[in-house]
């Protein structure tokens, strides 16, 4: 017989519209809206890492977002104030025990306030949902260097290659930047983290996506972008947004030169947005939280499906 | 050889690792959000059953290892070598004591057992979970001592000393887990 059971129990599945309602309610008390941007659009994003899913729509290509920031601040850019969504996002290709192709994200957006603010509004939401732990704050560098011996935005390439090796036992002296500190921070920072709740700010600049430029307290350039763990699983990233059309532009442009390269589809850069940066984006923070994997952290579970009521199964080990 | 995407490697899968021939435990997929896709790999080592963890990337890939198990038919001991033959073709393979390992104490001539090949040649020999070996040399049985918890070391027809009930005696045929050496049952 067809399998057609829930993966996630019903009082799971309860604890989870619960924690909804009380995401909407948090934001209703604090004037900020809910948008349902589109899920399905013409355009995708250039992320080399990221892909987007595509489907036919009357024979045209379109994308299921795999996020709902660049319409989010197409809103921003007319004026909308503080937004959030709380829906559905398609990653192709992620599949795991954190990871589902299909997934539930709460973002939100600022319009001036940085990116320490709303790290401060991201505790103010999570201690509101039960997370009851006091957040530290430490910047990349500082918990970096700690844990690796190296200092992130200053070390020579050859040398995070050569500690990315070691700590993988597959060969990385060929490989980028980017990939080798994704390797360390994933597999030599992450697992070292404290419980509870964890803020990594200033992010190497290679590293920056869609946040601002700036500098770090001794002057050295990064990007103005954070990260939150909680019990040592990453749960949200944030930006103080980049405003600057231009340098969005080159930052499309870049990406999608490492995506050919990488022999990955080269996809439609979203003009509607550069063109709502243009007529002028809002100084703003904004964040993204993965709302599946704050349930399995409230609830203890173990795989994501259990916070599912349908979870797909595409993963390697099914 | 094929070669398999670190991403679509399962369980069971057997690949080659650093010139040795492995067989995927378990494969995590691991991604920081805007980052880069990585598969935190547990792989068991077939030549010296060591368990290896690596990490890959996603986009990297493996080559496939021509393993295969097979089950064949232990024919006999020369001294140095040991056969098995394979039922369907006949077909012999000869296997040092080295390849052996620990199964050696469990092999009984026209037992079945699990021959792992390796290029042709055999890596590993597999005994029965369960194999029914009679005992050789043990203390005297202690009559009517059924009951009692005690246990002494038994050597059997094959060489492997497990530890039995006091009641058994020489001649008598015992049940054995091989994966555990624990005896289960008078057979």
């Amino acid at each position: 017989m067809a399998d057609w059971q829930p993966t996630a129990t019903l009082e799971t599945l309860r604890r989870r519209a619960e924690l909804m309602a009380a995401i909407r309610h948090f934001f209703a008390l604090r004037s900020v809206w809910e948008v349902d941007v589109p899920v399905l659009a013409k355009t995708g994003v250039t992320d080399l890492n990221i892909d987007s899913i595509p489907a036919e729509l009357n024979g045209r290509r379109h994308y299921l977002q795999s996020s709902p920031e660049y319409q989010m601040k197409r809103l921003l850019a007319a004026g909308s104030g503080g937004i959030y969504y709380l829906g559905k996002a398609f990653r192709d290709g992620e599949s795991g025990r954190r990871h589902s192709p299909e997934f539930t994200l709460l973002e939100w957006y600022r319009p001036g306030w940085d990116e320490h603010d709303l790290m401060d509004e991201v505790s103010s939401l999570l201690s509101e949902l039960g997370v009851v732990t006091e957040p530290v704050r430490v910047s990349y560098r500082e918990i970096f260097q700690q844990n690796i011996g190296l200092d992130p935005h200053a070390a020579p390439l050859k040398a995070l290659q050569r500690e990315a090796t070691a700590l993988s036992g597959s060969d990385f002296t060929a490989v980028s930047r980017n990939s080798c500190l994704d390797l360390l921070f994933s597999l030599g920072v992450e697992p070292t983290l404290p419980d509870g709740l964890v803020f990594v700010y200033d992010y190497p600049l290679c590293q920056a996506a869609l946040a601002c430029g700036g500098k770090d307290a001794s002057g050295v350039p990064v990007a103005r972008r954070f990260e939150a763990f909680l019990n040592r699983v990453e749960l949200a990233n944030g930006y103080y947004e980049l405003t600057d059309a231009a340098e969005q532009r080159s930052r499309f442009e870049s990406d999608l030169a490492l995506r050919a390269a990488a022999g990955k589809s080269v996809m439609p850069v979203d003009y509607q947005l550069l063109a709502a940066m243009k007529a002028g984006l809002p100084a703003c923070a904004g964040v993204a939280l993965g709302a599946d994997r704050l349930l399995m952290q409230l609830l203890s579970l173990a795989d994501i499906r259990q916070v599912l009521p349908f979870g797909m199964r595409c993963d390697v080990n099914d | 050889m094929a070669t398999y995407s670190t991403n679509e490697i399962r369980a069971g899968l057997k690949v080659m690792l650093d010139g040795d021939p492995c067989s995927i435990v378990e494969n995590e997929f691991v991604k920081p959000g805007k980052g880069q896709a990585f598969n935190r790999v547990r792989l068991r080592n077939l030549k010296t059953g060591r368990v290896w963890e690596r990490t890959f990337r996603s986009s990297d890939s493996l080559e496939a290892a021509d393993v295969s198990d097979r089950d064949m038919q232990y024919l006999y001991n020369d001294g140095e070598h040991y056969h098995f033959m394979e039922p369907d073709t006949f077909e012999q393979y000869q296997a040092d004591g080295k390849t052996l390992g620990d199964a050696v104490q469990w092999l009984s001539e026209q037992d079945t057992v699990m021959v792992t090949l390796f290029n042709g040649q055999p890596l590993a020999v597999t005994p029965p979970n369960h194999v029914e070996l009679e005992i050789v040399e043990t203390d005297p049985g202690l009559k009517g001592d059924t009951a009692q918890g005690g246990t002494k070391p038994a050597k059997l027809v094959t060489g492997a000393v497990v530890k039995v009930p006091l009641f058994l005696n020489i001649g008598d045929v015992v049940r054995v887990d091989t994966r555990t050496g624990e005896y289960l049952s008078r057979a």
